[in-house]
C-alpha cells in the first residue's frame, strides 16, 4: 500500500460572493511524497489549504484522503477539528500561530490533546491521578522531546514560544503539527523569512519527515530553491486555476509558469525562452 | 519651564470646567420640592489650585527622574518583595487562614469578614477558570451564584434535603446553566460575548424576581436550614454537636464551622483548578485563550472545550451560592445584582488573570480593603478607586501577572505577562 495518492482533490471550487478564488482545481498529492503548490501572490494557494484543512467549506468539488489501509475520507464533509483528529491532516500557518504564552514543550503537549484526553478518561481519571494517565503523559513528553531534539530546540523546551527567534518558531510550528502524528502535513510557506542556512535546515527536516516518519507533505512555498530541491511533484496555480504540474524540472521549463511569474503573456515568455536557449 | 506652566494651566482649565458644576454649585431639593442651590467658589478655587500645583510637581518629578516607564517607578525592593511573596506567600497565607478562627475566636466581626473574603476567593477562583484560563469574558457570573443559592434554598425548604446532598446538586444545576449559557455564545467573541453574558446574568435575576410561585419573587426565600456537621446540628439542644462533645454551647461554633466549610470549599476549587491546568483539558483552555484557530488546526474540539470551561466555572459558582444560602439563612434577588459579577471580575483581573494566589490576594484586598477604609465614610469609594487606578498603572496585568508553565523538562520558568494573551472571547 505504498503507492497511490494520499490526497486527491477534484474539481475544487471556492467562491467568495462574486470572486472565484479557486476554480475547478484538480490535483493529487502522492503518498510519502512532497508535493509543492506554487503560484504568484493571490493565486488561491492558501484558499486551497483552508479548504483541505476545513477552515473553509468549498463551494464545490471533492477532496478525498486515503490513509494506509484505510477507506477514503471525504474531507469536505468534516468539521475543521475533525480533519486533524480523524483524517490526520495537520497544518501550519503563513503567519506563525504558536501559543506564545506557553512554553515550547507545552505547545507540543497541546498538539497531543486528543490522545491525552482519551488517556485521562475525559479528565476524570486524570483528576484522581490514575497510573494509566501518568504513563500516557510520560509518553507524550517523550514524543515532544523527540521532536524538540529533531528541530534542535531541546535546550529551549521550557522557554515561552513567543520568546523564541523567528526561525525557531517556524520549526516549532512544524514540530507541533507533527506531534498530532499526521498522515498528511500541510505547510503554508514554511521557508518565509528564513535565511539561506535555515532554509537548508528546513529542507533537510522536511525530507526526514517524508522518509523517516512516512508522512506525506503538501507545501505552499515561494522560495524556489526549497521547492526545486525537495519537491517530488509541483502544482502551479494562477488566478485560481491549475496552469501546470509535473516534476520540478518540467515545471521550471514550462512557458506558462514563467509567464505567470513574470507577468508577461505566453507568447512573450516563449520568445524570451527561445532567445535564451 | 514655560512648557511646565503651559501644561499646568491646561490642567487647571480642564479642572475648572469639570468641577465648576460638580463642586462649584451645590443643588438640593427644598422642602416644597423647589430647587435650592448655593455656590462654593472657595472650594472650587482650592481644587483648581491643587490641580495647578500638582501638575507642576508631577512635571518637575518627571524631569528629575528622567524619561522612564511608569513601571520603573516601583522600587526594585518592592518588586523583589512581590517575587518572594509569590513563592512563600501562598503557604504562609494558607497557614494564617487556618489559624484565623483560633486567633480571632472572640471577634465575631473578623470571623464574618473572613467568611466573606473566602466566599469571594472561591468565586474568584471559579471565574478564573472561565476568564483567566479559557480567556472567555464572562460578565454574568453571578447568575451561577444565584442558581446555586436558589437550588439549595428551594431543595432544602421544599424537600427537606440536607446541605451535603444539596451541595453537589447545586453545583450540577449551576454547571447545567453554564452549558446552557455556553451554547448561544460559542460563536461570539470579545465585546459581544461580554454583552450576552451580562444579559444572561440579568435574565436569571429577573426570572427569580418574577417567578413568584417558585422563588418567592422579591421577598426571597427565608428559613433556609443551617448546615449540620455531617448530620449533627450545631444547636444548643440535647442532640447538638456541643452536647455530644460535652462542651458548652456557643453560637461562635457555627461561625467557626462555616469558616472552615468555606475554606474547604475554596481549597477544593483551588486544588481542582491546579489539577485541571496540568491535564489536557486545562492546557486546551489555555491554548484556546492563546489562539483559537491554531487549536482547531490541532484537532481540539473548541465547542466542548469552551463548554467545559463554562460548566466548571459555573459549578464552583454554584457551590459558593449554596454556601451563601446556608450561611445567610435568607436569600433574595437583591444579593445577585450585576454589582456582584463586576466585583468578582475585578478580583480576577486585579489578581492577575490565571494566577491562583493573585486572585486570593485580590479578594483579600478588595473585600478586606473595602472594610479597612470604612472609617473614611463617603471618601471610601474615592480612596478605593484611586488605589485600583494606581495598581492598574503599576501592574497592568494584575498583582501576579506572570504565568507558570504546566509542564517542564528542566526548570519551570515564569512566563512574562507580555507574552501571555488575554483571550478575545
Amino acid at each position: 500500500m505504498n503507492g497511490g495518492n494520499i490526497l486527491s482533490v477534484e474539481h475544487l471550487t471556492m467562491r467568495f460572493g462574486g470572486i472565484v478564488a479557486v476554480n475547478d482545481l484538480s490535483f493529487a498529492a502522492g503518498r510519502r511524497k512532497i508535493t509543492a503548490l506554487i503560484g504568484p501572490n493571490g493565486a488561491g494557494k492558501t484558499t486551497v489549504f483552508n479548504c483541505i484543512t476545513g477552515f473553509y467549506k468549498p463551494t464545490g468539488g471533492t477532496m478525498r484522503l486515503t490513509r494506509d489501509n484505510a477507506a477514503g475520507i471525504a474531507l469536505e464533509r468534516l468539521k475543521d477539528f475533525r480533519i486533524s483528529k480523524q483524517a490526520k491532516v495537520a497544518r501550519t500557518f503563513q503567519n506563525i500561530r504558536l501559543f506564545p504564552g506557553m512554553t515550547a514543550l507545552e505547545n507540543l503537549m497541546v498538539a497531543q490533546h486528543n490522545a491525552l484526553m482519551l488517556a485521562s478518561g475525559l479528565t476524570f481519571l486524570g483528576l484522581i491521578g490514575a497510573p494509566g494517565y501518568r504513563a500516557a503523559e510520560k509518553r507524550a513528553i517523550d514524543l515532544s522531546k523527540f521532536w524538540l531534539e529533531r528541530i534542535g530546540l531541546l535546550d529551549r523546551a521550557d522557554d515561552a514560544a513567543g520568546n523564541l527567534p523567528y526561525g525557531d518558531q517556524r520549526r516549532l510550528e512544524i514540530a507541533r503539527a507533527m506531534c498530532t502524528e499526521p498522515a498528511l502535513l500541510c505547510l503554508d510557506e514554511p521557508a518565509a523569512g528564513l535565511n539561506a542556512r535555515e532554509s537548508a535546515a528546513l529542507s533537510e527536516l522536511l525530507r526526514a519527515i517524508r522518509s523517516e516518519q512516512g508522512t506525506s507533505v503538501l507545501l505552499i512555498e515561494h522560495d524556489m530553491s526549497v521547492v526545486m530541491e525537495i519537491s517530488d511533484h509541483v502544482v502551479v496555480m494562477d488566478y485560481g486555476v491549475k496552469i501546470a504540474e509535473g516534476s520540478p524540472q518540467q515545471v521550471r521549463d514550462d512557458p506558462k509558469v514563467i509567464a505567470a511569474y513574470l507577468g508577461a503573456d505566453e507568447a512573450e515568455a516563449i520568445a524570451v525562452m527561445e532567445s535564451g536557449t | 519651564m514655560p512648557f511646565i506652566l503651559k501644561k499646568a494651566f491646561i490642567s487647571a482649565a480642564v479642572a475648572l470646567v469639570l468641577f465648576s458644576l460638580m463642586i462649584g454649585v451645590r443643588t438640593e431639593a427644598g422642602p416644597t420640592g423647589q430647587l435650592i442651590y448655593w455656590t462654593r467658589f472657595g472650594e472650587l478655587a482650592s481644587l483648581v489650585g491643587a490641580v495647578f500645583g500638582g501638575s507642576i510637581v508631577i512635571e518637575l518629578l518627571r524631569q528629575w527622574l528622567g524619561p522612564s516607564d511608569t513601571r520603573q517607578l516601583i522600587p526594585p525592593s518592592v518588586q523583589g518583595g512581590l517575587a518572594i511573596a509569590g513563592r512563600l506567600g501562598g503557604p504562609a497565607l494558607l497557614i494564617f487562614t487556618l489559624l484565623v478562627p483560633v486567633i480571632f475566636y472572640d471577634q465575631r466581626y473578623i470571623l464574618d469578614l473572613g467568611i466573606l473574603v473566602l466566599t469571594y476567593v472561591m468565586l474568584g477562583w471559579g471565574l478564573n477558570v472561565v476568564v483567566g484560563l479559557a480567556g472567555l469574558l464572562d460578565l454574568g457570573y453571578v447568575a451561577f451564584y444565584a442558581v446555586g443559592a436558589y437550588s439549595y434554598a428551594l431543595l432544602a425548604t421544599n424537600f427537606g434535603l440536607s446541605f451535603w446532598i444539596c451541595l453537589p446538586l447545586a453545583g450540577i444545576l449551576a454547571s447545567l446553566w453554564g452549558v446552557l449559557l455556553g451554547f448561544p455564545v460559542l460563536r461570539l467573541r470579545g465585546d459581544y460575548l461580554a454583552i450576552v453574558t451580562l444579559a444572561f446574568g440579568e435574565i436569571i435575576r429577573l426570572v427569580i424576581i418574577n417567578w413568584q410561585s417558585l422563588t418567592g419573587g422579591p421577598n426571597g426565600v427565608s428559613g433556609i436550614p443551617r448546615p449540620s456537621f455531617f448530620g449533627i446540628p450545631l444547636t444548643p439542644g440535647e442532640d447538638g454537636l456541643a452536647a455530644k462533645l460535652g462542651i458548652e454551647f456557643s453560637p461562635t461554633h457555627r461561625i467557626v464551622f462555616l469558616f472552615y466549610l468555606i475554606l474547604a470549599l475554596a481549597l477544593l476549587t483551588n486544588w481542582v483548578t491546579i489539577r485541571l491546568r496540568r491535564l489536557p483539558i486545562g492546557r486546551a483552555w489555555e491554548a484556546l485563550r492563546e489562539d483559537e484557530v491554531a487549536c482547531r488546526a490541532l484537532g481540539i474540539n473548541t465547542t466542548t472545550t469552551k463548554l467545559t470551561a463554562f460548566a466548571t466555572g459555573a459549578m464552583f459558582g454554584g457551590f459558593a451560592g449554596a454556601f451563601f444560602a446556608t450561611r445567610q439563612g435568607f436569600i433574595s434577588p437583591e444579593s445577585f445584582t450585576f454589582q456582584e459579577s463586576a466585583l468578582v471580575l475585578a478580583i480576577v483581573v486585579l489578581g492577575g488573570m490565571g494566577s491562583q494566589l493573585g486572585v486570593a490576594l485580590a479578594a483579600l484586598a478588595m473585600i478586606g480593603g473595602f472594610e479597612l477604609f470604612r472609617g473614611l465614610d463617603q471618601y471610601r469609594m474615592l480612596v478605593f478607586g484611586l488605589a485600583m487606578v494606581l495598581l492598574m498603572i503599576w501592574r497592568p496585568r494584575g498583582l501576579i501577572g506572570h504565568r507558570a508553565p504546566t509542564v517542564y523538562l528542566k526548570q519551570a520558568q515564569a512566563i512574562s505577562s507580555d507574552l501571555v494573551k488575554e483571550g478575545h472571547g
